[in-house]
């Protein structure tokens, strides 16, 4: 039965080929343009998660500084509070899996003719595996680095960009401050931050050279913040309350009293950007939808227009027998393969004005196969919603009053 | 079942009232019929008279106010809207005035419709469609578009796909009423063909009397009732196919 009817349903499309183009046309544009709204907002939402992932997992930081408003205070970090002990303590803790203490400064980069000016790292070589970041050659300073406070520095893509050009900086000697320091590795490269910044443009040292070399004037010893990774998301909740519970003991703050340091818990931070992202999406794709429900009422216009035309039809249909239900079948088909047509279009012009925008406007895109589908579900379904009344009101045409219209 | 006695219509009381502005309106005022198996019966009378309405009500697309219809044996006034199609696709052929062909659909395609909606395959939908399409003397014309042939050749097109689906009962609501004088003498000819030769039973509906006197039988309404039931001797139809 849907054999002969989708034939007749085809015929009856081409047979009125302007006024088929014209009626997909809306669904062409709301597919089209939720396909688009998707694919930004998926971009957008891609390219925090990838931030997000570059910052490591299961993050918190420990910031020296209360984290109290009363009274005049620094930020965090400022305070000189925290020191290579707490740093050590903190590891101890069962529900640790890595610390990296760091102590930071900006600091005078040079390499023969060449200088920058860039944020310098201090920290040990766990570092690397809390960031998960990799080396793109040579090797991180170790231990013996660590305790010997070592000249020993690795570099970010970005400064080794600028100081070496395409070489390969590893054993190479740049001066930090003046002094001069073996460059052991170079990282991989890691893009931007959630904030915009650009990790690659950065020095690591070790903790020790930070504190006593480069910027060991003002708090001799002490660290700006330590770098903590949880084992697991499960757990993190348990590390906060660890970390807190141990530097009070070990700062000698008793209960009621004030922190002298700040737990920050780094993944939620990046949670809620990530959120923000998903909810910019849908929103995006919420209002491109507003356009299929138009398109599909533009559906409905017509096949009410097209039920009317034929109701001479209908009659002759229902005259030789054909049942109330053979008849919203065919009238169904009719809308739901417009619909679809319009899908399919507005997906190939969905596709390709994705294209088109990430090449014009340099916004990152995501087109994901899903969104695809779903286009044609939903188009597919407003077919069958917006048919519905239409091929109702067919189905339901007394015979002799069909067969008397003219 | 009561008063079936082999009959292939029977009638009892028969009656429609339209519902106007005006208030009831009786189209069809108490009918009483019995038409046997292979009859050729033409019904008569003037606008107004009833004998359209009668037709509808035999050809099911309409249910009486009153009265009782049996065909072939079974009461069918008071069936479903469903089972009123069933009836219609498999033991009724329509042929209408204006011929009523799907213009966009081919000959041979018009006259397999019936068979779409009784869920025959395609194949055989298509066999049967092309026999009756070459015995209304159309086989060149199968898979022209209705428009592209004459009335005469139309109304044929329409006597097949009235006989596509086997019925015991074809229905003709002023056939010929759109047809010039030869092609309505074809027409008829190709009726009385059926009817002499396979025994189809024919019920048709006309104003005029030439037409009329190709049928056995003739059944004059007015004003709702039937007024005259008459016996005949049918007129002899022309050599069909002298101008296909």
């Amino acid at each position: 039965m849907i054999g002969p009817m989708l034939f007749e349903a085809m015929q009856a499309l081409s047979s009125n080929r302007l006024r088929t183009f014209l009626t997909t046309l809306g669904m062409v544009i709301g597919v089209a343009a939720v396909i688009i709204m998707l694919a930004v907002g998926s971009g957008a939402q891609k390219s925090v998660q990838d931030s997000i992932a570059s910052m490591g997992s299961n993050l918190f930081i420990v910031l020296a500084g209360s984290p109290s408003t009363s009274g005049v205070r620094g930020g965090g970090g400022s305070g000189s509070t925290l020191t290579l002990g707490d740093a050590d303590a903190i590891a101890e803790l069962p529900s640790v899996k890595a610390v990296a203490p760091q102590a930071f400064g900006n600091a005078q980069i040079v390499y023969g003719s060449y200088n920058t000016n860039t944020q310098v790292f201090g920290t040990t070589d766990d570092y690397l595996e809390v960031r998960e970041w990799p080396l793109a050659s040579g090797a991180m300073f170790g231990d013996s680095d660590v305790r010997s406070a070592g000249r020993v520095a690795v570099l970010g893509q970005t400064v080794a960009q600028t100081l070496f050009g395409p070489e390969d900086p590893v054993g190479r000697t740049i001066r930090i401050n003046g002094s001069p320091y073996l460059v052991s590795g170079l990282l991989a490269r890691k893009g931007q931050s959630l904030d915009g910044r650009d990790q690659d443009d950065t020095v690591l040292v070790p903790v020790t050279a930070a504190q006593r070399k480069l910027f060991g004037s003002r708090f001799h010893g002490t660290l700006r913040m330590i770098m903590v990774q949880s084992v697991s998301e499960d757990l993190m909740a348990r590390t906060e309350l660890e970390i807190n519970a141990l530097l009070n003991e070990r700062h000698g703050i008793r209960a009621g009293q004030e922190s002298d340091f700040t737990v920050r818990n780094l993944t939620a931070v990046a949670e809620t950007a990530a959120s923000t992202a998903r909810i910019m999406s849908l929103l995006l794709g919420a209002i491109a939808s507003i356009s299929l429900v138009v398109g599909g009422i533009g559906i409905m216009n017509i096949m009410l227009v097209s039920v009317t035309e034929r109701t001479r039809e209908i009659g002759i249909r229902v005259a030789i027998g054909a049942q109330p239900r053979d008849v919203l079948l065919q009238f169904l088909l009719e809308s739901i393969l417009l619909a679809l047509l319009g899908g399919l279009v507005g997906a190939l012009i969905g596709v390709g004005g994705s294209l088109l925008v990430q090449h014009l406007a340099q916004i990152p895109i995501l087109i994901s196969t899903s969104a695809i589908v779903l286009a044609f579900v939903v188009s597919a379904s407003v077919g069958v919603f917006f048919g519905w009344y239409p091929a109702r009101k067919a189905a339901r045409l007394e015979p002799i009053e069909a067969l008397r219209y003219h | 079942m009561a008063g079936t006695s082999g009959d292939l219509i029977r009638v009892e009381g028969l009656a429609k009232d339209y519902v106007t502005a005006a208030g009831a309106f009786p189209a069809l005022r108490g009918v009483d019929l019995r038409i046997d198996e292979r009859e050729f019966v033409a019904i008569m009378g003037p606008s107004g008279s009833g004998k359209s309405t009668f037709m509808n009500l035999l050809g099911c697309l309409d249910s009486p106010t009153r009265g009782r219809y049996w065909l072939d044996g079974r009461d069918v006034a008071g069936l479903p809207t469903e089972q009123l199609a069933r009836v219609r696709n498999q033991q009724l052929g329509f042929v209408f005035q204006g011929f009523n062909l799907l213009q966009r659909a081919s000959v041979i395609d018009n006259v397999a419709l019936p068979l779409v909606y009784a869920g025959v395959p395609r194949a055989e939908r298509q066999a049967r469609a092309r026999v009756l399409i070459e015995r209304v003397g159309l086989g060149r014309y199968a898979d022209s578009l209705p428009s592209r042939i004459s009335g005469g050749q139309q109304q044929r097109v329409a006597i097949a796909r009235a006989l596509v689906n086997r019925p015991r009962v074809i229905l003709a609501d002023e056939p010929t009423g759109n047809l010039d004088s030869h092609t309505t003498d074809e027409v008829m000819a190709l009726f009385a063909e059926l009817n002499r030769e396979e025994g189809i039973t024919l019920v048709l509906v006309t104003h005029e009397s030439d037409v009329a006197e190709y049928a056995r039988r003739v059944i004059r309404f007015h004003d709702g009732l039937v007024v005259e039931d008459r016996v005949q001797t049918p007129r002899e139809p022309i050599e069909i196919g002298a101008s296909a």
